[in-house]
């Protein structure tokens, strides 16, 4: 059952087998995306048609290729843009949470830090149907009573960082808390009773402490700004993220070139967690 | 001890409250508000049940909402049925070299996102697509399966798209099981299913839950999977809620039918941490 006890041969090719079953339902939709991606056709799926690299690099009547798309080249742009000010500011935001919650004491923490998890039970619609309801009616207020029309509040690039980094922080928050509670705390009283401020304190011992905790919440709050659909969606204006962008095309207009992109995305991120995975190992 | 001065704290609290706040909390007080709230012919606003009335009223909107909760129930068994034995392999039975590289490929399609990810399983399950292909081509059967939009490719793609984040906190709880329970368990002549139900399962309780939790939220707030994967048949209610928002304008129900979801998962969510005696601020970690 376990690495120490003995079973039945049975048992062990029946468990392997499952577990192999388990790998392919992982792996089979990304290796056909990646394979199709290079079929010399006009059509999303089957059959083979041969090599080409025409949905990457083409420029034709019939064939756009990813790299000629300006449309998806802007989206995959915006994707970045919007995954750089995400993490950014939920990184801050949230290392600052959980600096809070787990270093101070003060009147409703519970109740604060309840609202701090509650994106992780709120689903995505909500907050995205939710966000656009209070600043579009924020905006109507702005526009009748000052006569400003203030963008921000209007379904555009900022407003779907905002609605996104309203539950990345949360993650961020997780991940940093996560470190900070197998930090030592004697480093921080020794600080303050050799008379170090307390922001001293927090920007010579505590951060650099956190310093890894910090990059890879930050890494993780990109990665879930690049993948969201369900709040930005609503909260998208005339500039489509990837992601809405891709949805309109599978939905409407479906060529290989989505195989392209999704590809690329794929390679990206198994280079990425490759990378990471190496340095983790080298690091032990 | 000292008396800390405060200076910091109202540092790090203002960001913070400004987040809950303008984020959180005054957004979803604007929602329950505008879900109350009903234009008459004349152009007015009142203050109306209309908006939760027409859920009641018209059949499909309950019938979707049932339906809903229900399949996403059974989606996050499914997903516990599928992945327990997985994370068990991982943790202890697998040689430890190789575990760190299976739980690196388990991570990979997470942070591909479910776009892709739905998409590659709308390719692999079309009528002309490859499962179709390579059955028909090894004989198997003569003509294309029907498998896209089917409530099974729905069930597939949400099961999918959820199920790992499923195997990450019950792998946490395995791997701070001691051997030695089972071993015990086993040398005092315990059987697989014994120790499996006596031992494993209650030690690993909360990491079940809080994976379960997780999958269960991430089903029932899916609208990628049912909409690209589900077709006209999937009636899901995240669909209607963007309908009401993104096709037919109609704000007020939308903040009604949104408020509802609310409601519904969170009291499932509820229900899930009572029954098993957890705390939601160990669900995140």
């Amino acid at each position: 059952m376990i690495r120490s006890l003995p079973c039945s041969r049975l048992y062990i090719t029946g468990y392997r087998l499952y577990i192999a079953l388990f790998y392919i339902f992982l792996v089979m939709p990304l290796v056909t995306i990646c394979v199709l991606a290079f079929n010399d056709s006009n059509f999303i799926a089957l059959p083979w048609k041969g090599f080409s690299l025409d949905w990457f690099f083409a420029n034709t009547n019939e064939r756009l290729g990813l790299f000629k798309d300006e449309d998806l080249l802007l989206s995959v742009w915006t994707s970045f843009k919007t995954g750089f000010f995400v993490a950014l500011f939920s990184t801050v935001v949230g290392t600052m949470a959980a600096l809070l919650f787990e270093e101070e004491q003060f009147r409703f923490k519970g109740l604060l830090y309840f609202l701090a998890l509650a994106p992780l039970v709120i689903p995505g619609v909500i907050l995205g149907i939710s966000i656009l309801l209070s600043s579009t009616n924020a905006g109507l207020y702005m526009e009748d009573a000052f006569g400003w029309d203030i963008e921000l509040l209007r379904p555009s690039f900022w407003l779907v960082v905002i609605g996104q980094f309203s539950f990345a922080s949360t993650y961020v928050m997780l991940l940093v808390s996560a470190r900070l509670k197998k930090f030592d705390r004697t480093l921080e009283e020794a600080a303050l009773s050799l008379r170090a401020t307390r922001l001293q304190v927090i920007r010579l011992i505590t951060l650099p402490f956190l310093r890894s905790a910090i990059i890879g919440a930050f890494v993780v709050a990109f990665l879930i700004s690049f993948a969201n659909f369900n709040t930005t969606i609503f909260l998208v204006g005339s500039d489509p993220t990837l992601p809405v962008d891709l949805y309109s095309r599978i939905k409407f207009s479906s060529t290989p070139v989505l195989n392209a992109v999704s590809f690329m995305i794929v390679a990206f991120i198994t280079l990425a967690a490759s990378i990471s995975f190496f340095l983790n190992r080298k690091n032990r | 001890m000292m008396k800390k001065p405060r200076g910091t704290f109202y540092l790090l609290i203002t960001p913070v409250l400004l987040w809950l706040l303008a984020l959180l909390v005054i957004p979803h007080l604007d929602m329950l508000y505008r879900s109350f709230r009903f234009e008459t012919d004349d152009g007015l606003w009142v203050f109306s049940l209309n908006n939760y009335l027409a859920f009641f009223e018209d059949q499909i909107y309950w019938l979707t909402f049932v339906k809903t909760a229900l399949y996403s129930i059974g989606v996050t068994i499914l997903a516990f049925v599928v992945t327990f034995p997985v994370a068990f392999f991982l943790t202890k039975v697998v040689a430890k070299k190789y575990s760190s590289f299976m739980t690196l490929l388990l991570l990979i399609p997470i942070w591909i996102g479910e776009l892709v990810t739905v998409y590659g399983w709308m390719i692999l399950l079309r009528d002309n697509g490859v499962i179709n292909s390579f059955l028909i081509n090894i004989g198997l059967i003569e003509t294309p399966i029907v498998m896209l939009f089917t409530s099974f490719s729905m069930t597939v793609g949400l099961l999918y798209i959820s199920m790992l984040f499923m195997i990450v906190p019950m792998m946490s709880a395995l791997d701070s099981m001691d051997d030695s329970l089972i071993e015990a368990a086993s040398d005092l002549g315990a059987s697989k299913w014994t120790i499996f139900r006596q031992i494993i399962i209650p030690y690993t309780t909360p990491g079940i839950v809080s994976g379960g939790i997780i999958v269960f939220m991430l089903v029932i707030g899916d609208y990628v999977a049912p909409n690209i994967l589900g077709g006209k048949s999937s009636l899901w209610f995240t669909e209607q809620i963007y309908n009401k928002f993104l096709a037919s304008f109609n704000w007020s129900e939308g903040a009604a039918f949104g408020f509802l979801l609310l409601l519904l998962s969170s009291s499932i969510v509820w229900v899930a941490l009572k029954l098993s005696g957890q705390k939601l601020d160990k669900v995140g970690s």
